[in-house]
């Protein structure tokens, strides 16, 4: 439609400069109203002038939801009557066991390949000249769309029976070597694993800026000394940067396995979930949107909250140790 | 006798020269290895681009490295994408939510993280713990309640929803980011403005956020990359808007029907992947401080 270009400008205008105006009127009268009042109650109601909109936009996205799903998820498919933890005995049977299967894979997968990847990365470009091209290289991805993303793929992954020309890039190079092209995107497991792949080339440069930061950290002295003492690079690696960078490599995990809960746009986009590649955001999308289940789909949310718990609070304890210190 | 007395520090010398060989041997194999790496990361970005500029028949019966090898090149896939996949209007859509997502996101993460950090009050340790916990909620947790709700109030379809949405669910990491800052922030500044009796939003206009800006630039560039790339919110809760649909939605979608062929989408994904490109080149240095202070540090 032609008429959006011009709702365009309008809507910017209210968006990035009316309200952010009001918000600072708004301010500008709480603070009118605190200094009228005496100055100890004024100094208690303060705070919550000021957080108030965030705390207000917080608790209708995030914890009014959270608590709603956890409800709807003992509920029919209506949303209504009480059916206890069918839905849950549901999410664990039948069609939804291989559906959990590559969950696994993804939240094995994911990490694991991106870690050992960006490890190598951060190593190796720390010892280059020309480390901050090599960042730039690693970064430019992760500034695209998983949508996007998945359609540039289409490209390395697409797949013609053997003896026609390979228009795929992957299977261009197979071809080249004498090697059967490999149907990235419909053989079982492969395929899951040709998505996780494209979820690494989006996020790789994430992980290699936390883990090169780390190393970074690490007194070159220190290093310098064990090389002088004859220390190999590999022991040097194992023995002294990688105890060091713990924390980061931490980090690195935990951000990629939550990413990896979350991940619906590339199965979404490369496969809809066929050939055996769905996941459980695709499989809500699917029960929100074509089976009308709120109960099921309640449920499997549950599930990805429950399955995010133990990083929630991996991050409390520390951010709490952090702030004791 | 007097060829062994001189011969160990001859032999020192030959091992120390191939000790020397040999890392030159390593260093060339280091290059090559990670040059080899760059050029191979670089590959799905060129086919993109290649692919958006060859004839579509072209692009049905070879790879995109045949661009390179017998360059036929034409812009016609451009015109293609802005004229029948309606490219322009769906990024005007991303725009329309995504420029003000960011602004709003960034306005709401500094005031809320100042008074989390400067104002002390019951239950600001509860907060924060909270915000942190909030930091790694999945977002299919919200879907349901939330459909119903934007459905009840008639937000859902419309632009304003999703800067609802996108701004209350980046919030707890703005704050987070932010809150770090403003606690490195030196007590003496707030106290001489004190004394100067300044205000609470004069000591913030005036002293917190000019001081910020690099960070909030650092939060700027990852809410907005967030809004553009997102995918799940839009396509849920922008069913039935009269605008253009978001261009990650219009791509996903265009992905599915093949009648336009390739041509034409890898130029809509083009078009679609230069403002985050061209924002994370100029902006490399905030988006690497975003990425470093937003991750909780162990």
């Amino acid at each position: 439609m032609t008429d959006t270009l011009a709702f365009v400008p309008v809507l910017i205008a209210i968006g990035a400069i009316g309200i952010p105006v009001l918000t600072y009127v708004g301010l500008g009268l709480g603070e009118g109203i605190l200094s009228l009042l005496p100055q100890g109650l004024s100094g208690s109601l303060r705070p919550w002038v000021w957080l108030s909109l965030p705390i207000l936009l917080v608790l209708l996205i995030l914890i009014y939801p959270i608590i709603v799903t956890l409800f709807t998820s003992l509920r029919d498919a209506r949303g209504e009557g009480f059916v206890g933890g069918s839905n849950y005995l549901w999410a664990f049977s039948g069609t939804m066991m291989s559906i959990l299967k590559n969950n696994i894979i993804w939240l094995i997968g994911f990490p694991a390949v991106t870690l050992v990847l960006s490890l190598a990365t951060a190593v190796l470009f720390d010892k280059v000249k020309y480390e901050p091209v090599a960042m730039t290289v690693v970064i430019l991805p992760t500034a695209i769309s998983f949508t996007a993303g998945s359609v540039i793929w289409t490209q390395m992954y697409s797949f013609q029976p053997q003896g026609m020309t390979q228009i795929g890039t992957l299977n261009a190079i197979r071809s080249l070597f004498g090697l059967a092209p490999v149907p990235w995107l419909i053989a079982p497991v492969v395929n899951t694993l040709s998505l996780i792949f494209i979820a690494v080339w989006l996020q790789l440069g994430i992980a290699t800026l936390i883990l090169s930061s780390a190393i970074k950290n690490i007194g070159s002295e220190m290093l310098e000394a064990a090389r002088l003492d004859g220390a190999g690079e590999w022991r040097i690696f194992r023995s002294m940067v990688l105890p060091n960078i713990v924390p980061s490599v931490m980090v690195v995990l935990t951000t990629m396995i939550i990413a990896s809960l979350k991940v619906f746009d590339i199965v979404y986009v490369m496969t809809n979930g066929n050939f055996g590649t769905n996941v459980i955001a695709n499989r809500l999308y699917y029960e929100l949107f074509s089976a009308n289940n709120l109960g099921h789909a309640s449920a499997i949310a549950v599930i990805l909250l429950v399955c995010a718990l133990p990083v929630a609070l991996i991050n409390i304890f520390h951010f709490r140790a952090e702030n004791k210190a | 006798m007097s060829d062994a007395a001189l011969n160990p520090p001859a032999a020192q010398l030959r091992s120390k020269s191939t000790g020397r060989s040999k890392q030159k041997l390593l260093r060339l194999l280091l290059n090559i290895i990670v040059i080899a790496f760059l050029l191979g990361w670089l590959v799905p970005i060129v086919a993109l681009f290649l692919s958006s500029v060859r004839p579509q028949a072209d692009t049905a019966t070879s790879g995109w490295w045949m661009a390179i090898l017998r360059p036929d090149l034409s812009l016609a896939n451009y015109g293609l994408a802005l004229d029948q996949l309606r490219i322009a209007g769906s990024l005007g859509t991303s725009l329309a939510i995504a420029i003000p997502t960011t602004v709003l996101t960034v306005i709401l993460s500094v005031i809320g993280a100042y008074a989390l950090v400067r104002m002390k009050f019951a239950g600001r340790t509860a907060l924060s713990l909270l915000l942190v916990a909030l930091l790694v909620t999945p977002p299919q947790i919200t879907l349901v309640p939330l459909l119903k709700l934007y459905n009840m109030v008639g937000l859902s379809g419309s632009i304003p929803g999703i800067w609802l949405y996108q701004v209350g669910f980046t919030l707890p990491f703005g704050v987070f980011l932010l809150r770090g800052f403003i606690a490195s922030i030196p007590v003496e500044l707030y106290e001489s403005a004190n004394l100067d009796g300044a205000s609470e939003l004069k000591t913030f206009t005036a002293i917190v956020l000019p001081l910020a800006r690099p960070i909030m630039a650092s939060l700027g560039i990852m809410a907005f990359l967030w809004s553009w790339n997102d995918l799940l919110i839009p396509l849920l809760f922008m069913g039935g808007s009269a605008m253009a649909a978001p261009i990650t939605v219009n791509l996903a979608g265009l992905v599915a029907q093949t009648t336009q062929g390739q041509g034409p989408l890898m130029a809509a994904t083009f078009l679609s992947v230069l403002i985050p490109l061209f924002l994370i080149i100029s902006m490399q240095r905030y988006f690497v401080r975003g990425i470093l202070g937003g991750a909780v540090k162990g």
